[in-house]
């Protein structure tokens, strides 16, 4: 069955357009937030000790931000374009089109790391005249940065479908992503931490995500960026395959 | 039942229950190319699941859609090309403007610049012109319909389905769709239409289903189904507010203002059989008028419900 194309550039471009029409609210606001977050623990952790033999402190904790506010962009996304278009009865149009399931699948994943990246950028823009961040392993971290950003976006397309109304979505960001993501290692490295948490910070994907990409920066990890890699892209198949199955069976979309 | 592969829409045998309530019951007819269709039923009588299932918003339990032959679940990208539909809810993305929301819903079927002046001409059409660059959100009711329509037939669909387009907009709004309508389906379009407003389908259709616990009570041209009773209404007004005698009592349909309307039927009853039963009680008649059944008399017939009464809610 032939696919369509135009179709598909069409979603990915109305995706697009969705979240740059209120971009104050869907890039400004995030890059905002994660600058303070700088802003506050730089200056309250400035006294620490190195985290990595020549890494500041401050250089540590801004690839963990930046991958933070991506992941988190990127499932805000495609989850809440979705359950928007679910929740108003917009969805219609995109399920009575010709669209298949990969279609659907790929414009959604795009969009959320063009919104991703443009949030990284902004960040790094901003943030790098005042802290020296080098990039050590840049495939490295394109390619954490696309595992990563696609993985979260995928699972904005899995809430985005489950959701029924605004509050099972804030569930979702609020009882899932949020706590991931602070518990990941983004302010931390976590071989400071104690030997239960330690264990169970390997059982997070958001971990390997945060880890994998701060190797891109700087050459060095928590754990091997081998392992990160393996641990993001098997994620992102999972959760890919789940997604997919939904979109193609239609559940929770069509009755 | 004609299974001509060419049909515009072939239903055949479909089935749809929800728990143990059967909304489509082995519904089976074909809509011929071209055809202005009508699909009548009461409230529940499954129209909204049957229009559904052909848009692949529901899956069928059991049988099959083919839009111009092709099967809309086997091979659903040619059949939903071949398709535009008119939801019945008003649906809109709040993020966008008229002409971008057009020019996005064509670009899901594949059309792309070469729509544009389709567009334009349907802006201009429809009487949104003035309202091109206006979001979405911040339209009317029936400026909203309008967009609905036009975004149903962005990608020239060679069948449309209109679901209720008109309930609760107004007449100005009516006269503009059912011209524009009238024009696609001179140019070939097959339109099938479902309506609370019966004598809109009496005048726009040529062909009438009325499907009713969902199945099919019957499905003829609008002409011979206003022919398919052989009877006519009475309507007489008596002398001094008279009494009817006991023998045409029983014929009474509507007593109001003074007047009385009788269902007869034209061999059984003749009119002049009436005038013959006032004359001989001794009753003056001192006004009368007939008419003949319209398709809300069929429908009630055939249903055992007025659709008017359902009418009201729609508005």
């Amino acid at each position: 069955m032939n696919a369509n194309q135009l179709g598909f550039y069409t979603l990915l471009k109305k995706e697009v357009m969705r979240f740059w029409a209120v971009l104050g609210q869907t890039v400004m606001a995030p890059v905002v937030t994660a600058l303070l977050y700088l802003l506050v623990f730089a200056q309250a952790m400035s006294g620490r000790a190195e985290v990595y033999e020549g890494v500041t402190y401050t250089q540590f904790l801004l690839p963990g931000l930046v991958m933070m506010t991506v992941l988190q962009n990127a499932f805000a996304n495609s989850s809440s374009s979705l359950a928007q278009a679910k929740i108003m009865g917009s969805l219609v149009f995109l399920l009575m089109a010709p669209l298949g399931h990969w279609e659907f699948f790929f414009a959604h994943v795009a969009a959320g790391l063009i919104r991703a990246a443009l949030v990284a950028i902004a960040m790094l823009v901003v943030a790098i005249p005042f802290v020296d961040l080098p990039i050590a392993q840049p495939f490295a971290l394109i390619a954490m940065f696309l595992l990563a950003g696609g993985s979260l976006a995928v699972l904005g397309i899995i809430a985005g479908i489950v959701s029924s109304k605004f509050d099972h979505l804030a569930a979702f960001s609020n009882f899932i992503i949020t706590p991931l993501s602070f518990l990941s290692g983004v302010f931390y490295s976590v071989h400071s931490l104690p030997p239960i948490w330690f264990k169970a910070s390997h059982l997070n994907p958001f971990f390997y995500m945060i880890d994998g990409f701060r190797y891109g920066f700087f050459g060095r990890s928590d754990v091997s960026i081998w392992q990160s890699l393996a641990w993001t892209s098997g994620f992102f198949i999972a959760i890919s395959s789940v997604a997919l199955w939904m979109l193609m069976t239609g559940y929770k979309l069509r009755k | 039942m004609n299974t001509s592969p060419t049909a515009a829409l072939s239903i055949s045998g479909v089935r749809k229950a929800y728990g143990a309530v059967k909304a489509l019951n082995g519904l089976s007819f074909d809509i011929r190319q071209g055809e202005f269709f009508g699909l009548l039923g009461p409230n529940g009588a499954g129209k909204s699941t049957l229009i559904s299932i052909i848009a692949g918003l529901i899956r069928a339990d059991e049988g099959s859609v083919a839009v111009l032959g092709h099967d809309t679940v086997r091979d659903w990208r040619t059949a939903r090309r071949q398709l535009g539909i008119v939801p019945q809810e008003l649906v809109f993305d709040p993020f966008f403007n008229v002409v971008d929301m057009l020019r996005i819903q064509a670009g899901y079927y594949g059309a792309g610049r070469e729509v544009w002046p389709w567009i334009d001409e349907m802006l201009e059409r429809l009487d949104l012109s003035a309202k091109r660059t206006a979001m979405m959100r911040s339209l009317s009711g029936g400026m909203k319909r309008r967009v609905l329509i036009a975004q149903a037939l962005v990608h020239k669909p060679p069948v449309v389905i209109l679901d209720e387009p008109t309930a609760g907009v107004d007449v100005d709004l009516r006269r503009t769709l059912w011209a524009f309508m009238r024009d696609l389906h001179q140019k070939g379009t097959t339109v099938v239409l479902t309506t609370h407003y019966l004598e809109e389908a009496q005048e726009m259709c040529e062909r009438i289903a009325i499907i009713d616990k969902g199945v099919v009570r019957v499905i003829e041209t609008t002409e011979a189904l206003l022919n398919r009773h052989p009877f006519r209404f009475l309507t007489l007004k008596l002398v001094d507010g008279a009494e009817l005698p006991a023998s045409l009592r029983e014929l009474v349909t509507t007593e109001k203002a003074g007047a009385v309307e009788l269902k007869l039927e034209r061999e059984k009853h003749p009119i002049a059989s009436v005038f013959a039963a006032l004359r001989s009680a001794g009753i003056g008649i001192a006004d009368v008028s007939t008419r003949d059944p319209d398709l809300e008399d069929i429908f009630i017939e055939l249903t055992g419900k007025a659709l008017s009464s359902a009418q009201g809610a729609s508005k």
